[in-house]
């Protein structure tokens, strides 16, 4: 008891120097997280703002609104319109990503050699990622048009005429993620590319001493070493192609009919063209519950890889 | 103490308002008002003081007002008389012209901000059934009633009366279109009839057909009438409600079909009913036997480009979709294009031409509104219309003096058959829908439909049309009628 006093004094002196010390030093700790903690909020409030408001009848018809619990989840949870939305989010996300890693991989180990034509390619195939998908599309639609498209004169020479490309529901997901493969695989492939280019020297030269074949080579050598930058690719591939908006709405508007109707399209029709924006919400929600799920599951496996890679695991 | 002062204060305060009210209705009844005022001010026309000096097309002088456009012709024309308005009202124009694709979208954002920007913006008639129960749009009736506001000259009875009503609405779901408040006026509108290629038409020794039936029979003489990929009839596929309002719903209604009828005091689908079906099943056959390959991609541009391009032999949609089409040097078909009214079904002898107005409309929240409304009656006048009409692409004016003016009917002496077209089919243009604030989400339902029974989803069209019609009862559910 009677030596707690002089270390409260001891408190006390302590404050009153740090009191002294100017504020900008007293302030640094709160500057240094401020930029972080004004993200953070960026990110938490419209989130929070869309759990609320999938809770409430919010529509852009009319400015009163209430709060009416579930009855939004439970609308969507029973109709077969976001089960169908979950499985065509499921299925574009499946196609585009598949195609765009085997064969970005595939391109990506023919662009490593270092020959004048490739040296000019990899230039080129940087001009599909400066271009917007919603352009993208349309330049796409004008190719594949059935009276002026260059793609559909080409098909002409094969005695292929009217070829349906997206207007067909059989045709209309291949030619959309046909699309999204022209605009996102140079992303792939630059990401493999600069994987591969990085990789060290002297594991390859040990194999080919050793007569090691070229599928020997890949199988054992490339392909644990470049494990880690598939993955980085397939989780920002996989993560942007389940949102895919802007190249299905631009090509089809969902459909036809209910062919392409994802979850971000038919959540922009129910809560923007509809306007019914907090029934609208339940769709966005389940997307961003899906790849959260998906993306922390693969950020997982990434970090194990990269042990592995780096010969820790 | 304090409450004796209080009661002083109180008491001095009600004499004071009580004087100045005496005074007021003093001043009233010393007034020798105009005949015109008097109405205006029974109208409720508000802001009535410019009214006593009569119509004055400075009273605004210094205003600023900002409008949204939609990409257009019509829009265009405005655009290019701004600077005349400017100078006849000292009213400033801000303005913004958006792709159709997105407009109607930032529209609706912005109207529901209630930020009062923009004062004025153009629409149709079935978004006013979305905006006006929100109470996003101004009545235009008092502004139009009010002498003090509106130019002696505007004559509004000049307007076609369907063309007008089509933006009248009582607010009443199930009620039609054609009484209550003005909630926009038209810039210009169009019906649907069937444009034809005369060229091909008379090569093949055709002629254009005057029923559904001349028109099945046409579309297997007309397949790859100029190679291959040509087709013989272009019509609108994609999964949007445009897909619906031009000629499928003139055929829907003129078969006698509903989209909705009033039970009790609920909506209720009837798209499944015999007409509806048996109309919808003769639309696909159609599309099927003679329609473009991608249909279902087809909206107003790639139908009407196929028409200019010599692709398609015939258009059934909006007559300024050909007309455009027709303009020399527009596309390699210009000159070459015809009209027909829109082919009859079996049995019947009128046609019911659905119809399209792209209108202005005042934004409930605007804080200019005198202003806007200045704004909305020059570029709804006889003047600036027999303007747009002659020297712009206002193909279907919407005020009677102005299509029948000699100068009017000279341009459209160049598109054969278009004015008697327009003739033979007015009486009956109006809005074949059945207002209620869900148009667009039962409209896009009834186009995803039609692509699934071409697409063949759907074992019949009976079928599909009762999937339809428990989709848009479903939909229509929280409307209550009355």
């Amino acid at each position: 008891m009677a030596k707690s006093k002089p270390v409260a004094a001891e408190v006390t002196q302590d404050n009153s120097l740090y009191n002294k010390k100017p504020w900008l030093t007293r302030a640094r700790p709160y500057l240094i997280i401020a930029p972080s903690l004004l993200i953070t909020i960026g990110i938490l409030v419209p989130f929070v703002s869309a759990i609320f408001y999938s809770l409430t009848n919010y529509s852009f018809r009319s400015p009163n609104w209430k709060f009416i619990g579930l009855d939004n989840w439970i609308n969507a949870l029973t109709s077969p319109e976001y089960w169908h939305a979950i499985w065509v989010t499921i299925q574009y996300a499946a196609a585009t990503t598949i195609s765009e890693m085997l064969l970005g991989l595939g391109i990506a180990i023919l662009l490593s050699r270092e020959t004048r034509f490739t040296k000019i390619l990899r230039v080129v195939l940087i001009f599909p990622l400066m271009i917007a998908p919603v352009i993208a599309t349309l330049i796409w639609q004008l190719m594949t048009n059935n009276s002026v498209g260059i793609i559909e004169k080409f098909l002409n020479l094969f005695n292929i005429y009217n070829f349906t490309w997206s207007s067909s529901p059989k045709t209309a997901l291949f030619t959309a993620a046909l699309i999204d493969f022209w605009v996102y695989a140079p992303f792939v492939i630059v990401l493999i590319l600069a994987g591969i280019q990085s990789l060290p020297k002297s594991p390859f030269e040990a194999s080919r001493i050793d007569g090691g074949s070229a599928w020997f080579t890949f199988k054992n050598l490339t392909l644990p070493m470049l494990k880690p930058f598939l993955y980085i690719a397939l989780i920002f591939r996989l993560m942007a192609a389940m949102q895919e908006f802007a190249i299905i709405f631009a090509l089809t508007k969902g459909g036809p009919g209910d062919t392409l109707m994802n979850l971000s399209v038919t959540a922009y029709n129910t809560g923007f063209a509809f306007m019914k924006f907090g029934k609208s919400l339940p769709y966005i929600l389940t997307l961003w519950l899906i790849i959260n799920i998906i993306s922390k599951r693969l950020v997982a496996n990434w970090q194990k890889v990269m042990k592995q890679a780096s010969g820790n695991s | 103490m304090k409450r004796h002062w209080q009661k002083i204060i109180t008491l001095t305060l009600a004499i004071a308002m009580i004087l100045s009210l005496a005074a007021c209705g003093g001043s009233t009844a010393t007034t020798a008002a105009p005949a015109a005022t008097t109405t205006a001010a029974a109208a409720g026309g508000g802001e009535t003081s410019a009214a006593a000096a009569g119509f004055d097309w400075k009273q605004q002088d210094g205003s600023k007002l900002r409008v949204m456009f939609n990409q257009h012709p019509y829009a265009e024309a405005i655009i290019q008389k701004i600077p005349d308005f400017t100078a006849l009202t000292g009213i400033e124009v801000e303005y913004s012209l958006t792709p159709e694709e997105n407009y109607f979208d930032k529209v609706t954002t912005a109207l529901n901000s209630k930020s009062g920007d923009p004062d004025i913006f153009m629409t149709g008639a079935y978004q006013v059934w979305e905006y006006a129960p929100a109470g996003y749009v101004e009545d235009l009736s008092t502004y139009i009633n009010d002498a003090g506001k509106t130019s002696p000259d505007y004559d509004f009875a000049d307007f076609y009366p369907g063309i007008v009503g089509s933006l009248q609405w009582d607010l009443v779901a199930g009620h039609k279109t054609g009484s209550g408040p003005q909630w926009a006026l038209p810039l210009g509108f169009e019906m649907y009839s069937l444009a034809y290629n005369k060229s091909v038409f008379a090569d093949l020794g055709l002629t254009p057909p005057k029923t559904m039936e001349e028109l099945k029979a046409l579309l297997p003489k007309l397949k790859e009438f100029n190679g291959p990929g040509s087709y013989a009839l272009a019509i609108r596929g994609s999964r949007n409600w445009a897909t619906i309002h031009p000629g499928y719903m003139t055929t829907f209604a003129s078969y006698g079909a509903q989209d909705f009828v009033v039970e009790g005091n609920k909506l209720v689908s009837k798209v499944n009913s015999p007409e509806s079906v048996a109309m919808t099943d003769e639309w696909v056959q159609m599309i099927k036997d003679g329609g473009a390959p991608s249909w279902s991609s087809y909206t107003w541009y790639q139908a009407g480009a196929d028409l200019g391009a010599g692709k398609a032999a015939m258009l059934y949609d909006a007559d300024c979709n050909g007309y455009f089409q027709n303009v020399e040097g527009a596309s390699q078909e210009a000159g070459d294009i015809a009209w027909v009214p829109a082919p009859l079904p079996e049995g019947k002898s009128d046609i019911f031409s659905n119809m399209w107005t792209w209108a202005i409309a005042m934004n409930s929240s605007s804080k200019n509104k005198d202003a806007a409304w200045m704004f909305m009656q020059y570029f709804t006048s006889k003047e600036y219309t027999q303007w747009a009409s002659v020297n712009a692409k206002v193909v279907d004016p919407a005020r009677k003096s102005v299509f029948e003016s000699a100068d009017f009917q000279a341009v459209l002496d160049k598109a054969e058959g278009f004015a008697a077209t327009f003739d033979a089919q007015i009486a009956n243009t109006g809005i074949q829908f059945t207002p209620q604030p869900h148009f667009f989400e039962t409209t896009t339902e009834w186009a995803a439909t039609l692509q699934d029974i071409v697409g063949g989803k759907y074992k019949s069209t009976q079928e599909a049309m009762d999937a339809l019609k428990k989709k848009m009862d479903e939909i229509v559910s929280d409307v209550e009628v009355g």
